[in-house]
């Protein structure tokens, strides 16, 4: 047997078994399957139970593409088609749970077009979503 | 008017709390992509590193092979058997005349070989290391527009040196040759702990795996600044193998030791030793950077390994040393053996005790009793105490834990000392062939008699724990339970849990360890409750993007603060989902090929659990199956999408599955699909042995000694190949039909080469 061991975030766990929970809604499973005394891990024993319910009730189901797309769309009330960098970063940073410097400076890595210094937020969807099968 | 103004406030807070929402709602779909892509990395990150200690695993099973060989050779003190081929060594040596008729036909290379490494050449001559000047007769031609270096080194050498390599230029052998010389001169003086203090100013880097990387080592120098008396540098081993600079690298490392003999201090790694890089590259890169003088190189370095410290401590605070520590670690015992005799940590049987006890007279013990156990065999031969049988958990984990599994006290005469022996004679015969003198030395004095006496008391072998001592801490790896067990994966060494560090750090009054010996995807982690760091500094191991590199200064009090590179700049431009792709492709490659490797097993597995012989499998099932042939312990299911392309019915056709696996695999359709599978499972073992038979490092093997070497190594594996295939095989290598077949081209002809690896000289990734 193999005996690589490897620390994996809870959150990025249920993110991967098709969950897709807000900041505050992971909190509060995370606070659900702790130990009383929180050391920092989550024993198995008692993330199974709490998470085969999630599954079973189909909580925290993934965004569908076109839900996805009015959100841009919302941001972006003059109907461009895109936002600039500055917006990107002012919504994701500023706004429902912000991001940190990390996370905005990758998704700008991928989402911003160079040249017009933009994100063409349909495209973007797109492609992500196509990564993504 | 109020209705007005509210209502623009309404709508204000309105389209806020939309964009709020719509905001919140993008966070959370982009947080869900990440995670799952890091789940992606996590996978490929397993595949990779369960591939590797895979592999480690392999050289177990090779040194099974030769023990199975040494099994049927018994040497005797009579004269060489008349119907065996001469061997040209001095009328001293002798071999068995009682040779069984499947030994008859060894190929020469390999009783060569087998010669040198299991037994004892008795030699009239001992040369010193110390009297090997060869270097200076080695002429270099004008027209050599290389660095040349002269003695004693200057800082500016040093950094000449570093630029000269930058540049792609190599140093002539014989500079090589010198600077090893005087490398070991210095080497040979260092205590077996190295102790380092740091003044006021002065800060301490410590770095760690390099593997032949000299991009990373030029990007640490570049980005922390060159050596310097105010710059001390601690590298910690395993700064061979698997790259392709790893000469350019020791080459460095040794000039900055001579220039700054008080601050820049190396450590030995698993690496450093002749043993493993046989297989792992180093050696091939040396004899295909120096075709003339590559062999003495190679010898003079197999001496140079054994002299570097073990470990360093710095300030009596931090111990720094390459694999880890067991619950048997006793640093006092460490700094006062002898590490010169540990030539290699792969350890062999040997029936020289054998031959001594006879010469000595003494009551002659039946071979199993009086035979030293080797350390790595899993088999028959092992002893119920051996780290690879599952059986033996309970017991060893009552007493200690790691590495030697020996009941029976070793020969006196320890395996490092006749391998020097050998070592020497294989020198001694080079310098014959060149034409060179042969030097008459005093015979060094064997310690024999107390030895072999304290061993028929049946005491301790002191040089048995050494030798223990030594491997726990170049081999183990920290684990996160409590306890010490035996490292199953990697063959050797122990994990060791937090408590045995606790242990360790109270028992000698030290703050915390710093060790290598393992990637990680940032180049370094904390565990233990940051009381044990990890440090490697080669980055993109694995493939372009796999991992970080990096390397920890420490500060005053010694706190430790960590730099992180990257020393590709392509990686940089690249966001995370490229990264990861492009590392999950090679990853996903080098598993498809060892599924390809084992395609009889798994056909045998998926008919067992297709009891209606529909030919079909569900998903559950074929996961199982999978895992019980490999044992690589990797999520199957999850990466089931990118190994598994169709379903019917949402189960698998599995026979076609295993075809479209070999489609993908080799371009040689008339060759047996079986013998493939069977060198396709063995290739490293196989490349291994070419290169031991390959032993003027020609690059060829002779069709005979290529088909008899495969027919024992098969039938000793079990595995089945009649005789035609093999003649078959042979001659559909031989490509000019000269009865010789090229190694590299035999490797690349049947893909074993590793393909995803980007590195020019590593045989395995």
């Amino acid at each position: 047997m193999s005996q690589i061991i490897q620390w994996i975030e809870i959150g990025t766990i249920i993110r991967s078994l098709g969950c897709c929970p807000s900041e505050g809604e992971l909190h509060d499973l995370i606070a659900e399957v702790e130990e009383e005394e929180p050391t920092g891990y989550i024993r198995f024993e008692k993330f199974l139970p709490v998470m085969t319910e999630v599954l079973l009730e189909r909580r925290y189901r993934p965004i569908p593409e076109d839900i996805l797309l009015r959100a841009f769309e919302v941001l972006d009330p003059a109907k461009h088609g895109f936002l600039s960098k500055e917006e990107l970063i002012k919504y994701m940073t500023e706004e429902g749970e912000p991001f940190s410097q990390e996370e905005m400076e990758e998704m700008l890595s991928a989402a911003i077009d160079p040249e017009s210094n933009s994100v063409h937020y349909k495209d973007y969807i797109t492609m992500m979503v196509i990564d993504e099968n | 008017m109020g209705s007005g103004v509210s209502t623009q406030h309404h709508f204000a807070f309105q389209n806020a709390e939309k964009a709020f929402k719509a905001a919140a709602l993008i966070q959370r779909w982009y947080r869900r992509y990440m995670a799952r892509l890091e789940m992606r990395r996590h996978c490929t990150w397993s595949i990779f590193q369960s591939i590797e200690y895979a592999g480690q695993q392999d050289q177990v099973k090779l040194h099974n092979f030769f023990s199975y060989l040494v099994d049927h050779f018994t040497p005797s003190s009579h004269n060489e058997n008349p119907g065996t081929k001469p061997s040209g060594r001095d009328a001293g040596a002798a071999f068995g005349n009682e040779l069984p008729e499947s030994l008859r036909h060894l190929p020469h290379s390999l009783r060569d070989f087998l010669n040198r490494m299991f037994t004892e050449e008795r030699s009239p001559q001992d040369s010193e290391m110390e009297n090997c000047r060869d270097y200076e007769s080695i002429e270099v031609p004008d027209s050599y527009t290389g660095p040349r270096l002269s003695f004693p080194l200057l800082p500016d050498h040093a950094t000449a040196l570093v630029e000269a390599f930058r540049v792609k230029q190599r140093l002539h052998a014989r500079y090589v040759l010198n600077l090893l010389y005087e490398a070991r001169k210095h080497l040979v003086q260092l205590p077996n702990i190295n102790r380092v203090s740091t003044c006021y100013n002065e800060e301490i880097t410590v770095c760690g795996d390099l593997h032949g990387q000299l991009d990373d080592l030029i990007f640490i120098f570049y980005k922390n600044g060159l050596p310097s008396p105010e710059r001390a540098y601690v590298f910690n081993g395993d700064f061979v193998d698997r790259g392709k600079d790893s000469v350019e690298i020791l080459m460095v490392l040794f000039a900055f030791m001579l220039v700054y003999p008080k601050e820049f201090h190396l450590n030995r790694g698993n690496h450093e030793d002749h043993m493993v890089n046989l297989r792992y590259g180093f050696t091939k890169e040396v004899m295909h950077k120096y075709k003339t003088h590559g062999k003495k190189i190679l010898k003079l370095l197999q001496d140079v390994f054994c002299w570097f410290p073990l470990a360093t401590l710095v300030d009596e605070k931090v111990l720094i040393l390459h694999g880890g520590v067991s619950d048997m670690t006793d640093l006092e015992f460490l700094a006062k053996l002898d590490r010169h005799k540990i030539v290699s940590t792969m350890r062999c049987k040997t029936r020289k005790e054998h031959k001594k006890q006879a010469e000595k007279g003494k009551a002659n013990q039946t071979s199993s009793a009086g035979r030293p156990s080797p350390w790595f065999l899993p088999e028959s031969h092992s002893l119920p105490t051996s780290p690879l049988r599952p059986s033996s958990q309970k017991a060893h984990r009552a007493g200690r834990s790691s590495s030697v599994p020996c009941r029976v006290p070793l020969d006196p005469n320890e395996l490092s000392h006749w391998v020097r022996h050998s070592v020497d004679l294989e020198l001694e015969r080079c310098r014959q062939q060149a034409g060179f003198p042969v030097i008459k030395e005093k015979e060094e004095p064997l310690p024999l008699a107390s030895e072999a006496d304290s061993e028929a008391e049946g005491r301790p072998e002191p040089t048995q724990e050494a030798w223990r001592q030594v491997v726990d801490i170049l081999w183990s790896d920290p684990m996160a339970q409590a306890g010490c067990k035996a490292n199953t994966v990697r063959g050797g060494g122990c994990y060791f849990g937090p408590n045995v560090t606790e242990r360790l750090l109270q028992k000698y009054n030290l703050q915390f360890l710093i060790r290598s010996h393992e990637c990680k995807p940032e180049g370094y982690e904390f565990c233990h409750g940051r009381k044990v760091l990890t440090i490697f500094s080669a980055s993109n191991y694995y493939e372009v993007g796999s991992n970080r590199g990096a390397y920890v200064k420490l500060g005053p009090a010694l706190t430790p603060h960590i730099v992180q590179f990257q020393a590709n700049k392509a990686t940089h431009t690249l966001t995370m989902r490229q990264r990861i792709s492009r590392v999950g492709e090679s990853a996903l490659r080098a598993l498809r090929e060892k599924l390809f490797a084992h395609s009889s097993d798994l056909l045998v597995e998926f008919k067992k659990r297709d009891k209606d012989k529909t030919g079909l499998i569900t998903l559950s099932d074929w996961a199982a199956a999978v895992e019980s042939v490999l044992h690589l312990g990797l999520p199957w299911r999850m990466l089931r999408p990118q190994l598994v392309s169709s379903l019917t019915d949402n189960k698998l056709e599995y026979k076609s599955w295993l075809k479209n696996l070999a489609k993908e695999q080799f371009s040689h359709e008339n060759i047996q699909s079986s013998l493939l599978e069977a060198l396709y499972r063995n290739r490293s073992n196989l490349e291994t042995i070419f290169r031991i038979i390959d032993s003027d490092h020609s690059g060829f093997i002779s069709l005979d000694e290529f088909r008899q070497t495969w027919k024992l190594f098969s039938s000793h594996m079990n595995i089945d190949v009649t005789d035609d295939c093999i003649c078959d095989l042979a001659r559909s290598i031989d490509f000019n039909k000269d009865g010789h077949i090229d190694i590299n081209e035999f490797l690349e002809a049947f893909r074993l080469v590793e393909q995803s690896c980007s590195k020019g000289y590593a045989s395995d990734c």
